[in-house]
């Protein structure tokens, strides 16, 4: 075990150093001048041209601004937005539980539905349910989230009314952030509560509901065709003939003896997902005008704020290589045979 | 000793590609597959006969005018006209030819820089290797999107950078199929003696291993091409692909998302279009998996 930790961590440190040097270079590939880019029409003055060149640091040699990128990344300072004039660590933060609410709240949905149908395939192996329930997930597995997010809206929002069209909670709610999470902050929020009641937060409730479907649903297909197979696999083993003989309920069998060795690798494939959320949320926020990173980063990208840009990649990819790392560590506890 | 039976009429080994194709044929998902495909391919190159209009024409009197089906629908205008008056079957025809062209273009650059760099990280092993390696892992950080939003933010928005931001994003898929096939094939005994007839490693890795990775590299190109088409049509869906009037399904719903609770055809035709061509690749990628390599069946 500690040989194959001080293998993956080893292998940690150039992939870290090659996601910061593709951030760093971002914003210095950019065909032409980039601080004649950020100052746009205005920027014939001289004094202000040198004034943001030396601002941004472009004045100096190529690795010296590495080199204070990656110090001043370490201190935790990735610059400001152009726009924004705000520091691009507290924007990212100030967004990030949006973010992470719906692609909590989308994974839920996913693992709640995913799951139990692709058990249900498993167990009916080769019979109708199982090839309707397989075609199905492949059609969510192709899907173009950004049409379903808009077919979710034109039925649900447009046609039948149920659910508002955009954003995380009707406007007319001040929702003080305590966790950043809507659903928890409209419950701890006393004031709020005694003036409102519930209503705040089944108005967040009703604005969760499509972009988390909207967003859930390629991981719901993901889920489904991997329970499938895993418990397909776990279904062929002895000790599920074994538990079957010893005259156990059949309920049992399934739900106890073989969805929990069955559960390992999905657990495992739930854990690498935060990837795909990350893309997911850049599309479903840009539908839903969801105020999260994905909307923000889009946004930044047609502005062309490129601090935003660079510090938003860097923070995504160096969370994305974090989760994966601690997912191959769990499953190698859980899992022996993976340690070599 | 046993006598050898000649080969005869009677007892000549199967055809593999006959054989590949009733294994095929027993898979009617796969099946399925092959026919949309072939529909949107015959679509995308008969494009200019079957349209009835040029996608860029606009039609006068004709603006959002509903499919023929529904009321207050035009006959000539089968799918309807869109927000400037352009006729909504043609542009879709018209789409199909540059979905179609995108997810070409995009597998034949990531399979083929894939190929060559997943065929050097498995053959040759050892350093090489482990900075392929470096360089899969440094791509795969980056969620697949957000990496092509950030090679067309580097390039500029347009179609050809995004046919070359989506074939980045596509490439670490291809090098680690390619790569666990070479390093399987590399210990074989037909490589050691090829190797003792003193072939070069570049015919080594490309006239040996390379055939004995097809299976794999075949169904992933089938993959790679819904993967394409689907990334382009989102950053065209985002602004950062092809750019309008360009009639590409991306750029054709986005620009329809002002109409969505007047004229809703116009935004789930275009849809329907993207979701119908990649469900037909991956079913066919998982049918041609399922036949050419039952161990990779999951």
């Amino acid at each position: 075990m500690l040989s194959f930790t001080l293998k993956r961590l080893g292998d940690l440190i150039p992939t870290l150093i090659g996601v910061s040097l593709l951030s760093f270079f971002v914003i210095r590939l950019v065909p032409g001048d980039p601080v004649m880019l950020l100052l746009g029409e205005r920027g014939a003055d001289p004094k202000v041209y040198q004034e943001m060149k030396k601002e941004l640091g472009l004045d100096r040699p190529i690795i010296n601004q590495y080199g204070s990128f990656i110090l001043n990344t370490l201190k935790g300072d990735l610059g400001r937005s152009i726009i924004s004039k705000r520091k691009v660590t507290e924007e990212f933060f100030g967004r990030f539980p949006a973010t992470l609410e719906l692609g909590l709240c989308a994974l839920i949905f996913a693992a709640l539905i995913g799951i139990p149908l692709g058990i249900l395939a498993a167990i009916k192996r080769n019979s109708f349910y199982d090839y309707f329930l397989m075609g199905g997930s492949l059609v969510g597995y192709s899907m173009p989230i950004f049409w379903w997010g808009l077919i979710l809206i034109i039925v649900f929002s447009v046609g039948l009314g149920i659910t508002p069209v955009s954003g995380r909670i009707d406007v007319i709610y001040e929702i003080k952030s305590l966790t950043g999470f809507y659903l928890i902050d409209t419950l701890l929020d006393t004031e709020l509560i005694s003036e409102e009641g519930l209503a705040p937060f089944t108005s967040a409730i009703s604005h969760l509901i499509l972009p988390s479907i909207a967003m859930g649903t390629i991981p719901l297909a993901v889920l489904a065709r991997m329970t499938r197979s895993s418990m397909l696999e776990v279904l062929g083993e002895d000790y599920i003939r074994t538990a079957k003989a010893k005259g156990l309920p059949y309920k049992k069998v399934i739900l106890v003896h073989a969805l929990r060795n069955a559960l390992i690798p999905i657990i495992t494939v739930l854990g690498l997902m935060f990837g795909s959320i990350i893309t997911g949320a850049i599309l479903t926020e840009t539908i839903f005008s969801w105020p999260g990173i994905g909307k923000w980063l889009v946004a930044s990208i047609n502005a062309r704020d490129y601090p935003v840009i660079q510090g938003g990649v860097l923070f995504i990819a160096t969370m994305v290589v974090m989760i994966n790392l601690s997912v191959d560590f769990i499953y190698a506890l859980v899992n022996p045979k993976m340690r070599h | 000793m046993e006598k050898v039976t000649p080969l005869t009429k009677d007892n000549h080994f199967e055809n593999p590609l006959k054989e590949f194709w009733d294994t095929f044929c027993k898979n009617k998902g796969a099946l399925m597959g092959l026919g949309i495909i072939v529909f949107f391919v015959a679509i995308a190159l008969l494009a200019s006969y079957i349209a009835p209009f040029s996608p860029s024409e606009l039609q006068e009197n004709a603006l959002r005018l509903p499919p023929a089906f529904l009321e207050g629908g035009d006959s000539r205008y089968f799918f309807g006209t869109d927000d400037v008056g352009r006729d909504l079957l043609s542009r879709l025809i018209y789409g199909a030819r540059i979905s179609m062209g995108v997810g070409f273009m995009v597998v034949i650059l990531s399979a083929s820089v894939g190929t060559v760099l997943g065929l050097l990280a498995g053959y040759l092993g050892g350093k090489v290797d482990w900075l392929i390696m470096r360089l899969v892992d440094i791509l795969m950080a980056f969620p697949s999107i957000l990496l092509a939003i950030v090679v067309v933010s580097v390039m500029g928005p347009g179609l050809m950078n995004a046919i070359v931001a989506v074939a980045v994003v596509a490439c670490p898929t291809f090098i680690r199929i390619v790569r666990a096939s070479a390093m399987g094939e590399r210990k074989k005994q037909y490589v050691m003696a090829s190797k003792t007839f003193g072939a070069s490693p570049v015919r080594i890795m490309f006239s040996e291993i390379l055939p004995n990775c097809m299976a794999p590299l075949i169904v992933q190109i089938s993959l790679g091409f819904s993967d394409g088409i689907l990334n382009s049509a989102a950053l065209g869906f985002l602004g950062l692909g092809a750019q309008a009037p360009t009639p590409e399904w991306g750029i054709m719903l986005a620009d329809a998302r002002a109409y969505i609770s007047s004229d809703p055809w116009l935004v789930t035709l275009p849809g329907l279009c993207i979701l119908l061509v990649v469900l037909g690749f991956n079913l066919f990628g998982d049918g041609l998996r399922d036949t050419l390599d039952p161990r990779l069946k999951k």
